[in-house]
């Protein structure tokens, strides 16, 4: 049998070791979620993000936001009565990576998608103490100043493909050649504001009304 | 929540999690016998004159290990952690959060059954509701209305007693319920000059400074440019359609007189969202009727 003394004095035999110590977690933990049909397969109503939708996240973690806000509703009464249903795995399958944030100094936004109008989600952008005199978030109105199609929507193409082949390694459904090839059309002249807003107004639909 | 996609994902953490602890206590079962003496040098010396010491491991310190080898299993054998299997209490996080939710609702069900049996004006005199309704209201309105009610630009100050669709109990409770959709189409086609005359009248409507040769001019373009449609003859507004009155002192984007032009110009466009869906009807019953008494206090 291994004596500690033998273990000791091989490097490559106390790194092997250690490594296999430390890989149980994960390997319980972490490598069978790869293998469950809840992590892996969309809730009904989760779709891919659209061009427009995709680059407005890519915004969104530029700046940063996930800094602030969480994107994961926990299965507390308190948190679903006030943002709706808590969030499940399958609402996450395309998000790569996922935003769900690990402080709220902001509200948790998974289900911030329809919630307020376009126009409150501008003001509140622009300055967010037009409409809530408390907020201490900082302002985003250069947002409204730059095209999406200049900075997060350039290579939308490419990001699309990307997002494609992580939806094919899974077999969920995904964009199809022609929604590729019109990504750019979509983005058209769109401001980040507008790319941003339009990600935030698709979030969480899948079980708004969910009780 | 285990929904595996085969059978070999449920045997593989079954085995590797009774392994583990398996082999941890009888890894120190093995460590606990005495393969040697007590307070004498394994003769392991590093650095010249570093020697290890061997003694057995504290009985506190092992039985403290024996204990948490014990409380593992039995925590496997009550909650979900072995592959598929439930645990024997059945426990699971949603389960708890339904308990939780079924408890409070419990609790809370003849308070709203109550205020759903009442009218609104009642339900709005009623102080327990107002309660209610103002947690409510802080809960799901204030980003947009504000704390205070008041609203904020372009979002309707709801204490002033000045109603877009109308500020009778049925229809509050409409537009909270389903939500309404505003939109004040673009006018630029009018041309500056008639969007400036325009603004001028629509100032001198709520008693504001304004250019009287234009004022003139716009009432004229008020009626010939259409405005009439949405607005009325009198400019008094529409409630169906959500059109503003122009003759109070109440402006939701603002009274200068670029912001009249800009609203003329660009059109306006906003949205209350519905409500019913994620509330619930009892919920909106008492919103509406806190709205209601928000309103009336003002009066």
């Amino acid at each position: 049998m291994l004596k500690h003394d033998q273990i000791e004095r091989s490097v490559t035999l106390l790194i092997v070791l250690t490594l296999l110590v430390v890989s149980v977690g994960g390997l319980l933990e972490i490598v069978p979620l790869f293998f469950q049909k809840s992590t892996t397969t969309p809730v009904e109503g989760t779709k891919p993000y659209d061009a427009v939708r995709l680059a407005g996240r890519d915004v969104y973690i530029r700046e940063g936001c996930y800094l602030c806000h969480s994107q994961m509703i926990r299965p507390f009464r308190a948190e679903t009565e006030r943002y709706g249903h808590y969030s499940v795995a399958g609402e996450y399958v395309y998000d790569h990576p996922f935003q769900w944030g690990s402080k709220r100094t902001g509200p948790d936004l998974h289900r911030v998608g329809g919630r307020y109008s376009d126009e409150w989600q501008r003001a509140h952008l622009m300055n967010p103490r037009d409409v809530v005199p408390e907020s201490n978030m900082p302002a985003f109105a250069f947002l409204a100043s730059a095209k999406a199609k200049d900075t997060v929507g350039a290579d939308i193409e490419k990001k699309m493909e990307v997002m494609r082949g992580f939806a094919q390694m899974r077999g969920i459904p995904t964009y199809s050649d022609e929604e590729i090839k019109g990504a750019k059309a979509a983005i058209g002249d769109k401001t980040e504001m507008d790319v941003l807003i339009a990600y935030l107004q698709g979030m969480g639909l899948a079980l708004k009304n969910t009780k | 929540m285990s929904d595996f996609v085969s059978q070999f994902w449920n045997l593989y953490v079954i085995v590797i999690v009774l392994v583990s602890v398996v082999g941890c206590y009888l890894f120190l079962l093995s460590q606990s016998k005495a393969t040697f003496t007590p307070g004498k040098a394994t003769g392991h010396v590093w650095d010249e004159t570093l020697e290890e010491y061997n003694n057995p491991l504290p009985k506190w310190w092992s039985w403290l290990f024996v204990i948490t080898v014990v409380f593992a299993l039995v925590y496997l054998a009550l909650y979900p952690g072995l592959g598929n299997f439930k645990g024997v209490l059945g426990w699971s996080s949603t389960g708890q959060h339904k308990a939780e939710v079924d408890k409070v609702d419990a609790a809370v069900k003849p308070l709203f059954d109550k205020y759903m049996a009442m009218d609104l004006k009642a339900v709005a005199g009623d102080k327990q509701a107002m309660e209610m309704g103002k947690r409510l209201y802080l809960t799901y309105c204030m980003q947009c209305h504000g704390a205070d009610a008041r609203g904020a630009k372009g979002f309707p100050n709801l204490t002033d007693g000045d109603w877009l669709y109308g500020g009778e109990p049925d229809q509050i409770k409409e537009t909270i319920a389903n939500g309404r959709m505003g939109v004040m189409p673009p006018h630029a086609q009018l041309g500056a000059d008639t969007i400036k005359d325009l603004a001028n009248y629509v100032r001198s409507l709520s008693g504001l400074p304004n250019d009287a040769v234009r004022a003139a001019k716009g009432k004229e373009a008020f009626t010939s440019a259409g405005c009439v449609g949405c607005h009325g003859p009198e400019a008094t507004g529409m409630h169906a359609l959500g059109a503003p009155n122009l003759t109070d002192k109440v402006w939701l984007y603002g009274s200068s007189e670029a912001t009249i032009i800009e609203t003329i110009t660009n059109g306006r466009q906003n949205q209350m969202p519905a409500w019913k869906e994620f509330l619930g009807d009892a919920k909106v019953h008492l919103l509406s009727a806190y709205v209601l008494s928000v309103g009336q206090a003002a009066k």
